[in-house]
């Protein structure tokens, strides 16, 4: 039989789920053992090459490209899992939401104290960027959602035990400090 | 400025217990609340100035911007778009040339939505400047804009005969109507002031209160708090000075029996709040009354004068030596959630109102630290009656459960909207027919306002009572016309969302959540999942602090549970839609930075990626 696929990505997140993944340690050993990776910024692949059972999205949607990727994901896995803060409720990105996006822009492109070269103010227009949304969208009201790993980020041991039982095809073991916030 | 404001801050000793007070004087001389002004507040009352703002920006008749000489504020409940609000708010936009949360450039008039104002049997209404202005039609707000322009006061401008019974003494003057269809004990005319005050100066505080238990009243503000019980802890905890709150906050959107109370039994509140004073001990009193009845404040000063004149307030009352009891009135200012008795301790206090943590309570340490009881209008006039014919003939009124009388506030589709005391253990049957409302035609019912239940006509035989439908007196009727979930249910949920207080986090997110999902199913997005999570998630509201966040969840609970095909009906036969709509998310950031978008529709993002796909294997061969 052959290994499930797994693929990651990071949206609007700052990786630092990514690195959790990464801080499972040597066990990152018995991990390509078990698995094989698609589409992840950890192996550098940058598009799906073929259809994956697990599907890990850091971040949540600032903009038209996350929500294409997000999209993709949703397309291409089996099962969709939700890792951290931002991915689920927006975490940091979303403190702008009570903020007109004009608002945003203008405050970090013009009027902020450290913009010094924009004579022309322009706010980037470039057809290649993609465009932002009007709120920072927790995936979850995007696309249907299977799973969810809450934390800033959450614990090595937690989205590890998360993975080997999804492959082992059994209940997660969640003890009390895989799931304590404080 | 200057002079104005110091000599309110005098006229309240800079006490900053008062600040409410002094905040309403200051918003009803100016129009606003100058930031200026909050800096000569702060430092007269030698508090910060954040204090000052935060109970500024807590109440939504202040504010810091000018609202106009002439502020309206038009009802937005239920039962006033019910009667038509929509023309009437579009009238006052399009004779004034500005839109509601707005001022007129001239700065001559500002027009903004306001919650329940308490004229439920008589809406369309509007307050302006304080004035109420029920029944309002398209052709009178001609009227009044037309006055307006031309300098009238809003008293000017009243054109109905003043309202029944002392809606049109010269100290109240409104056109406002009682609509008394039914009295019982607390509305009887056969009332004597001072009687009850000559018989407990006859018996002790304790039997006072015995005789309070022995009548089984419970507080009849919704909770139901025994009332007897809760005197006896007030007085039981030791203290030198206790306190006697009435609670004439009501804001249940439905509700307005407290307002006909105020009008017409006055006197017989103030006695039951002496007889609240002399059976705890308390010799301060506070009546809390919303701003909304502001224009009820000249009639319920006299009241009071009248009281000390007589004897029933003051010292030494009844001839009793040591028996001193005075009431002063605190008004609110535009905020809900005061109506929580510990709400309502904080908002007196000159702070936000916001409920405390319990325990402990307030019969314990209430007002200014000091134990206090916190009574509602209705319980207190029924205290009276009771101290003159006894726990037992009190008794005899309503069911073994619960004794006694209820103060109803009827409105919505019916033909005779208004008060009706009636005794406990009424079916909803029975008061729809003597309300006038076409039963056959009755889709749902109301009953105790958006924080009680909506029920449907299989359960119309339910009766009134503690243990089956306990209310605190709103009832609201919808006929078949009514779009329950759209012009109801919605409606409830955003008037929770603007009242809460922001202190508990679901309270100020999950109702949020909720009414979203709530849209996203009105606007053919539903699928089955979105109810499951709505009950569950309405469980999650219990961990909320107070009773407004308890109950925020339950207009969509109960219509969920009884009227569950309404929702059903306009799901969709999927397993998941989320209701995104990338082309709206995106459009304000296109409109800001001058961009067509060019998005993938989603037939064509697959041929992409599959010719992608063929790329990729092409590049691997």
């Amino acid at each position: 039989m052959s290994k499930p696929v797994v693929a990651t990505t990071s949206l609007a997140g700052c990786f630092g789920c990514h690195m959790s993944i990464l801080d499972i340690d040597e066990r990152i050993l018995d991990l390509i053992e078990l698995v094989e990776f698609d589409k992840s910024p950890i192996n550098d692949i940058k598009t799906f090459s073929r259809e994956c059972d697990i599907g890990l999205i850091e971040g949540g949607c600032c903009n038209s490209e996350n929500v294409e990727v997000l999209r993709d994901f949703r397309k291409h896995c089996k099962t969709l899992i939700l890792v951290g803060e931002c991915a689920i409720m927006g975490g940091l990105p979303a403190l702008r939401n009570n903020i007109p996006i004009k608002e945003c822009l203008e405050e970090a492109y013009l009027n902020s104290p450290s913009v010094t070269e924009n004579e022309e103010r322009i706010i980037p227009n470039d057809d290649e960027l993609p465009i932002i949304l009007n709120k920072v969208y927790p995936c979850q009201e995007i696309v249907k959602i299977d799973y969810y790993l809450p934390g800033c980020p959450p614990r090595a041991d937690l989205i590890w035990e998360t993975l080997v039982a999804l492959i082992e095809g059994r209940k997660p073991k969640l003890d009390y400090e895989l799931i304590k916030y404080d | 400025m200057d002079t104005f404001v110091q000599e309110v801050l005098e006229a309240y000793q800079r006490d900053k217990t008062r600040l409410m007070d002094i905040l309403i004087d200051i918003q009803a001389q100016f129009g606003y609340i100058p930031p200026a002004v909050v800096g000569q507040i702060a430092e007269a009352l030698q508090v910060s100035r954040v204090d000052v703002e935060q109970t500024l920006s807590f109440y939504h008749f202040f504010s810091t911007t000018p609202r106009g000489e002439y502020a309206i504020y038009l009802n937005n409940s239920v039962v006033a778009n019910m009667m038509g609000r929509a023309k009437i708010a579009k009238t006052f936009e399009d004779e004034l040339g500005c839109k509601f949360g707005e001022v007129t450039p001239d700065g001559k008039v500002g027009l903004f939505e306001t919650a329940c104002i308490g004229m439920s049997d008589q809406e369309p209404a509007a307050l302006i400047n304080g004035v109420v202005f029920p029944n309002l039609t398209p052709f009178r707000v001609r009227e009044i804009v037309r006055d307006i322009k031309a300098g009238k006061s809003p008293e000017e401008m009243l054109t109905a005969s003043y309202g029944d019974g002392q809606n049109s003494s010269p100290l109240i003057k409104a056109v406002v109507q009682n609509h008394i269809y039914k009295k019982g004990p607390v509305l009887s005319d056969d009332y004597q002031p001072g009687e009850a005050l000559k018989k407990i100066v006859q018996m002790t505080p304790e039997a006072v209160i015995e005789e309070v238990k022995a009548s089984n009243l419970r507080g009849r503000g919704g909770a139901g708090f025994p009332t007897g019980l809760k005197w006896e802890f007030c007085r039981k905890f030791p203290s030198k000075q206790r306190y006697i709150f009435c609670n004439a906050d009501e804001g249940e959107p439905g509700t307005f029996k407290d307002r006909v109370i105020l009008t017409e039994r006055a006197q017989l509140l103030l006695e039951g709040m002496a007889i609240a004073g002399y059976a705890v001990g308390a010799t301060q009193g506070i009546l809390y009354v919303r701003y909304e009845y502001k224009y009820l404040q000249k009639h319920l000063e006299e009241m009071i004068r009248i009281g000390h004149e007589k004897g029933y307030l003051g010292q030494n009352i009844g001839g009793k030596e040591g028996f001193d009891f005075d009431v002063r009135i605190q008004f609110g200012a535009g905020a809900y959630v005061c109506g929580e008795e510990s709400a309502l301790i904080e908002s007196a206090e000159g702070k936000r109102g916001e409920p405390r943590d319990r325990p402990p309570f307030p019969v314990e340490k209430g007002y200014l630290d000091q134990p206090t009881v916190v009574n509602n209008v209705e319980t207190l006039c029924s205290v009276v009656k009771i101290i003159l014919n006894g726990g037992s003939w009190y008794r005899s009124f309503g069911t073994e459960a619960s004794t006694g009388t209820k103060v109803l506030s009827v409105s919505g589709d019916c033909r005779y909207p208004g008060i009706y005391e009636v005794e406990w253990g009424f079916s909803v049957n029975d008061i729809l027919d003597m309300v006038g409302a076409d039963v056959e035609d009755v889709q749902a019912v109301q009953v105790g306002g958006p924080s009680g239940a909506c029920i449907g006509p299989d359960e119309f035989d339910r009766i009134l009572c503690y243990a089956d439908l306990a209310t605190g007196g709103s009832m609201i009727i919808f006929n078949h016309r009514r779009d329950l979930l759209r012009e109801v249910i919605l409606n409830f949920t955003n008037f929770f969302i603007e009242e809460s207080c922001g202190s508990c986090v679901p309270c100020r997110m999950l109702s949020v959540i909720m009414r979203d999902k709530l849209l996203k199913i009105l606007n053919g997005h539903g699928v089955y999942q979105d109810l499951i999570d709505l009950e569950e998630w309405g469980k999650i509201m219990k961990a909320n602090r107070c009773g407004l966040g308890q109950t925020a969840p339950r207009p969509i609970l109960t219509s969920l549970k009884n009227f569950r095909h309404l929702y059903e009906e306009r799901l969709q036969d999927k397993d998941f839609d989320s209701g995104f709509d990338l082309e709206a998310a995106i459009k304000d950031a296109c409109e800001a930075t001058q961009r067509t978008p060019h998005l993938h529709k989603p037939e064509r993002q697959e041929t992409a990626y599959e010719n992608e796909l063929v790329g990729a294997i092409g590049d691997l061969l």
